[in-house]
């Protein structure tokens, strides 16, 4: 691993910009792989992921991506439509093993194990590693069963008295405590959006996971509940491991200390987020940022 | 006329087709609402038929003769014992209270013919008086007692056109006499409704049968539920998508377009003849009628797990559910309601099959009441069959009484139905 940190930080050179120019031809079944600049790679990850790739059928949507996801950092996913961002986020927590046509090649690494092993259990993994979806969903269930869910299935609490301090304590730090409190025992689908989403992030962190996902967490949402998320995730990121997919820069700039550019299923650049939005290295990253296209 | 050589502009060609428009809308609604009354009014004829034709058997006529409980004729001694009491001979006594009555009739047909005014179960009215209170022994009392089922529809037909039957003169005279004195009276029938079926009309009842319906129907959703359910469940969650699980998807929906009797066929031939059940129990029925059910029920909670939403079961997933308990805490409640629908369609069903039933067994004469699955039994369809088979008027009324109740069966099932999927529906 040492030697291709040694060999990929001399990269300050953008390569290979042959076929980046037109998107036509990239959009050929036969799309290639493209290399990566900037720093995919990190000192003391908590996800090492060597050469992942992702098929639908016949059909590759990402390309070999090596990338080094940080402890307690939140990583955004930056691209356009269709990039294979949200593709590439499931396969942390092996989701797209919900997929029977999807299948995902090489390894990705958790604290030293390789998650795409088949023996490895799903149950435990995600359990360590959390997911927030883009529509929020939570359970047809009161308030407090669906932040004790969780919690129950992985026998976490001892006694009512432990799961009802978890369920307190996971609505305070989700933000969603005052104000629903006096009613734990309605419906979660009676809230509203915003609520909704803080319900499904309490609901993920009732487990205590390491890490936690999330795919376009606020694209449902109007601006002040995405603000009230965005303020979230920056609390929460001292404590995990955050991964985030999603469509505005401008959510990238705010909350993430590190960007991962997708174009293509391809990773393009992976920098520092200030660097990535003030000096990006590629050329297709610059055109991204400037809205020339996504 | 410098108009029809000028081109009309748009808003006037759409003036022009509107009136053609709006007519063949209005055909088109009127064929609607021809197809709705066509169907209503059959409904209606089918109701009003039944409902008049039934009415009648919900009242039963009754004699009142002054009876007196002679000890010697009743041969009791000990009118404390009860094997004294179910044996002591109830006819003398009624028939004494007849010929007291009618003092000139004489001659031995004339007096049989007088004595089968009164129903046999009027011994079991008497029996059941004495037994109430003993201290009638040796007493005489006006007791109403069950009138023959000849007495019965000619009273009934007095309104229109009479209807002798096997009346002769004589018991006419009879009988207007006892309506001249008021001791003809029609009376509420609780006795359809107590007791089993019987050779006499106007004893016969549909206990038996309403509670052989009942343990069948018990028996039919304990085996086809579960194992319904389980198989959905297996074929839409589990089974992976290959030619095997088509070729079983493709006979399962054939199986449901089986004619019934093809499936009594089945059980006779497996369930009597193989496992050597005894026939005409609730049991084998039941067994029967839930290889009938099973492909309604299977068909019907696929489509109700198919329709819940990936989102749950996404959400259920990430927080590191086995599959399991995803199916179980998740996809299962939220499906339920669409599953109970099906099954209580599918019981309904069920519920009105005689072809599988007879084939079975279930089509002897069967007096007794069952109190468990394996006393032999025979449903509310079969019932109706036997009855309309009868030559007398009155078993006509019951025929028609007995599908009423089978209607109000049917109509109260499917309003459960209906009440618990609007209970069970949740919003997600």
């Amino acid at each position: 691993m040492t030697d291709l940190s040694a060999e990929r930080s001399q990269a300050d050179v953008p390569v290979q910009k042959s076929e980046s120019s037109n998107t036509a031809e990239a959009t050929s079944t036969a799309a290639k792989k493209e290399a990566t600049v900037g720093k995919p790679l990190i000192d003391d990850p908590k996800f090492t992921v060597r050469d992942v790739s992702v098929f639908y059928g016949e059909k590759q949507a990402v390309f070999d991506v090596d990338l080094d996801i940080g402890k307690n950092q939140v990583l955004a996913m930056i691209g356009p439509s269709g990039c294979g961002k949200s593709t590439f986020l499931r396969c942390l927590n092996r989701m797209n093993d919900t997929i029977d046509i999807c299948r995902v090649t090489g390894s990705i690494e958790l604290d030293g194990r390789n998650i795409l092993d088949k023996k490895m259990d799903v149950v435990p993994l995600r359990a360590r590693v959390g997911m927030v979806f883009q529509k929020p969903n939570p359970f047809p269930k009161s308030i407090y069963e669906n932040v004790a869910y969780g919690p129950k299935i992985h026998g976490l609490a001892a006694s009512r008295i432990d799961l009802d301090e978890i369920v307190e304590t996971s609505l305070r730090r989700a933000g969603l405590w005052d104000e629903v409190k006096d009613r734990l025992d309605q419906p979660g689908t009676g809230l509203s959006g915003g609520q909704q989403q803080r319900l499904c992030i309490a609901r993920t962190i009732a487990v205590s996971p390491e890490v936690i996902l999330m795919d376009e967490p606020c694209s449902a949402l109007d601006p002040i509940a995405t603000a009230k998320i965005e303020e979230l995730i920056a609390e929460l990121s001292e404590n995990f491991t955050i991964a985030i997919v999603t469509h505005s820069m401008q959510q990238a700039a705010r909350v993430s200390s590190r960007t991962a550019y997708f174009h293509m299923g391809n990773l393009i650049e992976v920098n520092d987020t200030e660097t990535v939005f003030t000096n990006p290295e590629h050329q297709l990253t610059e055109a991204y940022i400037t809205g020339r296209f996504g | 006329m410098t108009n029809s050589t000028e081109k009309l502009s748009t808003n006037q060609l759409v003036e022009k087709g509107l009136k053609k428009r709006y007519r063949a809308e209005a055909r088109f609604k009127a064929y609607g609402m021809i197809s709705v009354s066509i169907g209503l009014i059959a409904l209606l004829a089918l109701f009003t038929e039944i409902i008049s034709k039934g009415t009648p058997a919900f009242m039963q006529t009754y004699v009142q003769l002054e009876v007196n409980f002679d000890a010697d004729l009743l041969e009791i001694t000990d009118v404390t014992d009860d094997t004294q009491l179910r044996m002591a001979n109830y006819s003398a006594i009624i028939r004494k209270a007849l010929i007291e009555r009618f003092p000139d009739v004489s001659g031995r047909r004339e007096k049989r013919s007088l004595y089968s005014l009164v129903s046999v179960g009027g011994n079991y009215q008497l029996q059941d008086v004495l037994r109430a209170d003993p201290k009638l022994l040796g007493e005489t009392k006006s007791i109403w007692l069950l009138a023959d089922d000849d007495v019965d529809s000619y009273y009934k037909s007095l309104g229109e056109e009479a209807y002798l039957g096997r009346l002769t003169e004589n018991q006419v005279t009879w009988i207007s006499s006892f309506v001249d004195d008021k001791h003809l009276k029609k009376r509420f029938n609780s006795g359809f409704f107590t007791s089993g079926d019987s050779a006499e009309p106007e004893q016969a009842g549909i206990l038996g049968a309403f509670l052989g319906t009942l343990l069948t129907l018990v028996v039919t959703l304990a085996i086809s539920f579960p194992i319904g359910v389980a198989a959905a469940i297996y074929l839409e969650e589990y089974a992976k998508q290959n030619r095997f699980t088509d070729f079983i998807e493709v006979n399962i929906n054939n199986l449901a377009a089986v004619p019934s009797v093809i499936f009594g066929l089945l059980g006779l031939a497996i369930f009597l003849n193989l496992f050597g059940m005894p026939r005409s129990i609730p049991l084998v029925g039941g067994l029967v009628l839930s290889l009938m059910t099973l492909p309604t029920i299977i068909i019907a909670s696929r489509a109700a797990i198919k329709s819940v939403p990936p989102s749950i079961r996404q959400a259920s997933l990430g927080m590191g559910a086995s599959k399991m308990q995803m199916i179980l805490h998740h996809v299962l409640p939220l499906a339920m309601p669409g599953m109970l629908t099906g099954t209580i369609i599918g019981m309904a069903q069920a519920l009105g099959e005689t072809a599988p039933l007879l084939m079975i067994g279930m089509v002897a004469f069967i007096a007794d009441i069952p109190s468990n699955v394996t006393d032999p039994a025979t449903v509310l369809p079969v019932q109706i069959f036997l009855w309309a088979d009868s030559p007398e008027r009155a078993f006509t009324e019951r025929t028609s009484a007995a599908i009423m109740v089978l209607l109000v069966f049917l109509i109260s099932m499917n309003l459960a139905a209906v009440w618990l999927r609007k209970k069970l529906e949740r919003r997600w």
